[in-house]
């Protein structure tokens, strides 16, 4: 056996370092590099539109405040998944997020489509005390969102930084951010965000068709 | 199969070199309040899913944003410490040299308790990342960064410089944790700032997921596993006073190990819009992992064949035979859920709560707890711990809260599994959401209840660590003097941790 090789590496530390740097490189680069470029083949289901200042700052509020640790936004493609929360995720509805909100634990119930399920004003009820509408509900309440306002400024410069990062926004988009948040509450905020989620894919069929890469999800829809 | 040779020592007169034990003992600290309070929070977590008025409308005492201070608390302050003390420990002792760079080990202290008090402290005021096990923000990751490769020059500083020609096996997974972590650590984090509190990743979307789960799977695979096979591969012979069972297979399970694990990220996204090629490579090479890891529970509990006897007498034995049972049974679970139709099962379900506590306060929990009741004594100058009660009371605390927890996450994962799948005859859905959180939420219960046993078993460590201290507390104790073996040349290699 060539076990004297073995020996070898048991007495010179960095040949012990160097080639364990190398095999845990493999599996990752193996995986990730593809998938990279696969990635940048998809097209948003958006219309290519990123979030608008409103929704990116409710976007931003659900991650500070970590909904994702109990919701998950990635309609598995299966039939009793898809039955519950409506058709599943196509790699296309997440191309603006980052960080992505896919999630792994399911207390409450899947987010991904539930744009439109239920009124601004249930919305806004439940987050302030989900108890009031669930009672069997053991969702956080979030009233302090009610009281901060958000800050336009700030939102301008995540969608520079978001711009640089490649999300295409333009000089007036930008520009246009403080106006469009003004007055609003990271209720509002998180409300429009919520409300938003699911809701591109469906209103615009003919487009998302040919763009929700079949490469990527598997099958089409 | 393996070679058991002794040393003959020879030390001299004028010997001066010692031992630093100094910085084990401010890591073995560290570890011990570290570990009371990342449980703490686990436990008021979950105290909050069962009674959700449990934050009193305070932001940051609600659950969504004190769970990953338990999860960074647990992982990376708790575990974290007990990993690179039991390090410094162990690289000294198999190499028969004192730690290099000394100064340079102190920062290390330091620095990883300042990135943990950062990180405690701004995660529940909603300065997330929101990456799992990665969540706090960029300024905090550069710290981490930096105390890493700190760590990492003392290690390799400290095997360059060692006496003993052969590397024994422990510090090969001690390697390879302080490697892949650092590599995971810088490419999952990489981030635009927005300001010192927000930023952006650079990927998005799907590339987004990938990274993450890369980056989380094999946060477990290097820190919750290589890094507690190292302390297992030291302080199981050690306790068992045997020589491993076979030094050979260690190797191959090393290689095997460091090499598969890294394949098998993607079975964190099964079924989503994740490229279905990587979810099968995911899924295949998470079966063969199998293999070394029963290969190393298997090598640790065949360590104690012919000493079995040990286990009446010594609760660290016990706990580290359990921790072993605890590595073999959740690893064999990882395994059957990263096969596609019983992940389409247990996916986003508190069956994977179970698997991760089963792993956790099983495997990760119990070795740390075995190898520090094993390290504490030698590290603070006294014979033995001070109660071997304490210790005995601490191992039934910990195994019942374990078992506690587990079964009922277990139940709970599959009634919710079960139940968001069923369908009537007509084929409609047989339940609402909201009927599977109400069938389970007295196994929320059961399971906080397991968390307090766990808990005050923390504390029965902490006091026995407390009187065991007491002369290192005085500053009576010596420093252990290192002992100076054969010149390298006529070293035949000994597959034996070294004695002290
Ligand atoms: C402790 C876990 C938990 C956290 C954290 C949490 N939720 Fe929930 N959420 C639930 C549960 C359980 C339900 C189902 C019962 C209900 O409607 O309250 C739910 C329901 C919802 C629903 C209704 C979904 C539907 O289809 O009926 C929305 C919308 C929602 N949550 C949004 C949020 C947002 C936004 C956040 C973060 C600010 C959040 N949740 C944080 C547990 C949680
Ligand atoms: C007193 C003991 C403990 C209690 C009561 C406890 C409780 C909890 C709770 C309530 C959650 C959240 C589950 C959910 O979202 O449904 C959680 C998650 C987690 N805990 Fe613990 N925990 C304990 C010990 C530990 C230890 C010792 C570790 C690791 C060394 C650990 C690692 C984790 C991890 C990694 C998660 C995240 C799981 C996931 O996202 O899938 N826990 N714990
Ligand atoms: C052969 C070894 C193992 C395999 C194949 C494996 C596999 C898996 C699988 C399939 C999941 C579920 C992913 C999902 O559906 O979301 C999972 C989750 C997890 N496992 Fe393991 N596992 C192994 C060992 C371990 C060990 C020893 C630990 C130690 C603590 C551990 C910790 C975790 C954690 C923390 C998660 C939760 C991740 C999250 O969703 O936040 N695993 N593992």
């Amino acid at each position: 056996m060539a076990y004297r090789h073995f020996e070898f590496i048991e007495k010179h530390a960095w040949t012990l370092g160097i080639l364990t740097a190398v095999m845990v490189s493999l599996g990752g680069l193996a995986e990730i590099l593809p998938t990279f470029v696969e990635a940048n083949r998809v097209k948003s289901t958006a219309g290519g539109k990123p979030y608008d200042p409103l929704r990116l700052a409710g976007r931003d509020i659900y991650v500070r405040e970590g909904c994702y640790l109990c919701h998950s936004q990635m309609i598995r493609a299966l039939r009793f998944e898809t039955q519950r929360y409506g058709a599943f995720s196509t790699a296309g509805e997440s191309v603006y997020d980052r960080p992505f909100q896919w999630g792994s634990k399911r207390t409450g119930p899947d987010l991904a489509r539930v744009g439109g399920k239920y009124s601004d004003a249930w919305q806004r009820v439940h987050l302030m005390d989900p108890r009031t509408v669930v009672p069997e509900s053991n969702m956080p309440a979030y009233p302090w969102l009610a009281t901060t306002r958000v800050d336009g400024t700030d939102i301008a410069a995540r969608m520079r930084t978001l711009r640089m990062l490649g999300d295409p926004y333009t000089d007036a988009d930008i520009a246009g951010a403080a106006g469009a948040v003004d007055g609003s509450t990271e209720l509002d905020a998180l409300v429009a965000y919520l409300q938003g989620l699911g809701v591109a894919r469906e209103s615009e069929p003919a487009r998302t068709a040919a763009a929700a890469s079949p490469t990527i999800a598997g099958t089409s829809p | 199969m393996q070679r058991v040779e002794v040393y003959s020592y020879e030390i001299s007169m004028n010997d001066t070199e010692h031992y630093n034990d100094h910085v084990v003992r401010l890591f073995l600290l560290a570890a011990t309040v570290w570990g009371i309070v990342g449980m703490l929070v686990g436990m008021f977590v979950a105290a909050q899913l069962a009674w959700p008025g449990l934050n009193l409308g305070i932001p940051w005492l609600t659950f969504s944003r004190l769970r990953p201070d338990h999860t960074f608390g647990v992982i990376f302050a708790f575990g974290g410490s007990a990993l690179i003390g039991t390090c410094y420990y162990v690289v000294q002792r198999t190499g028969h040299v004192r730690l290099a760079w000394g100064k340079l080990a102190t920062f290390t202290f330091w620095g990883w308790q300042l990135a943990c008090v950062l990180a405690m402290a701004t995660m529940p005021l909603g300065i997330t990342q929101s990456k799992e096990y990665a969540e706090p923000e960029w300024f905090i990751d550069i710290l981490i960064a930096l105390v890493w490769i700190g760590f990492g020059a003392v290690f390799f500083a400290t095997l360059a410089r060692r006496r003993i020609r052969h590397i024994y096996v422990a510090n090969w997974y001690y390697g390879a944790f302080i490697i892949a972590v650092g590599l995971l650590h810088v490419v999952n984090n990489l981030s635009l700032p927005v300001s010192l509190t927000k930023s952006y990743p650079i990927y998005s979307g799907v590339a987004d997921a990938m990274v993450q789960w890369w980056y989380g799977h094999n946060a477990v695979a290097f820190f919750l596993t290589a890094g507690f096979l190292g302390m297992m591969y030291y302080f199981v012979p050690r306790q068992a006073q045997q020589p491993l069972w076979s030094y050979r297979f260690s190797i191959v399970n090393f290689w095997a190990l460091i090499s598969i694990y890294m394949w098998a990220g993607s079975h964190h996204l099964m079924y989503t819009a994740l490229p279905d090629w990587v979810q099968s490579v995911g899924m295949a090479f998470s079966l063969v992992l199998l293999m070394p890891s029963w290969g190393s529970a298997a090598n640790g509990l065949l360590t104690f064949n012919g000493s079995w006897h040990r286990l009446r007498s010594d609760p660290a034995a016990k706990f580290m035979v359990l921790a072993l049972v605890f590595y073999a049974a959740s690893t064999t679970e990882g395994s059957m859920m990263a096969i596609k139709t019983v992940n389409a099962l247990s996916h986003y379900t508190d069956w994977t709560i179970a698997h991760v506590h089963s792993g956790s306060l099983g495997w990760v929990a119990m070795i740390t707890i075995g190898s520090l009741y094993a390290m504490a004594p030698r590290a603070l100058g006294r014979p033995a711990m001070h109660s071997n009660r304490g210790m005995e009371l601490h191992f039934w605390l910990h195994t019942s809260g374990t078992l506690l927890y587990v079964i009922a996450m277990w139940i709970a994962g599959v009634t919710e599994g079960l139940m968001w799948r069923a369908t009537e005859p007509d084929g409609s859905l047989t339940y609402a959401f909201i009927d599977s959180l109400l069938a389970i939420k007295p196994l929320y219960v059961v399971r906080w209840l397991g968390g307090v046993l766990i808990w005050l078993g923390m504390w029965v460590m902490a006091w026995n660590l407390w009187y065991t201290a007491a002369d290192a507390r005085r500053k009576i104790i010596r420093p252990v003097p290192v002992p100076i073996p054969q010149p390298v040349s006529q070293q035949t290699p000994a597959p034996l941790p070294a004695a002290g």
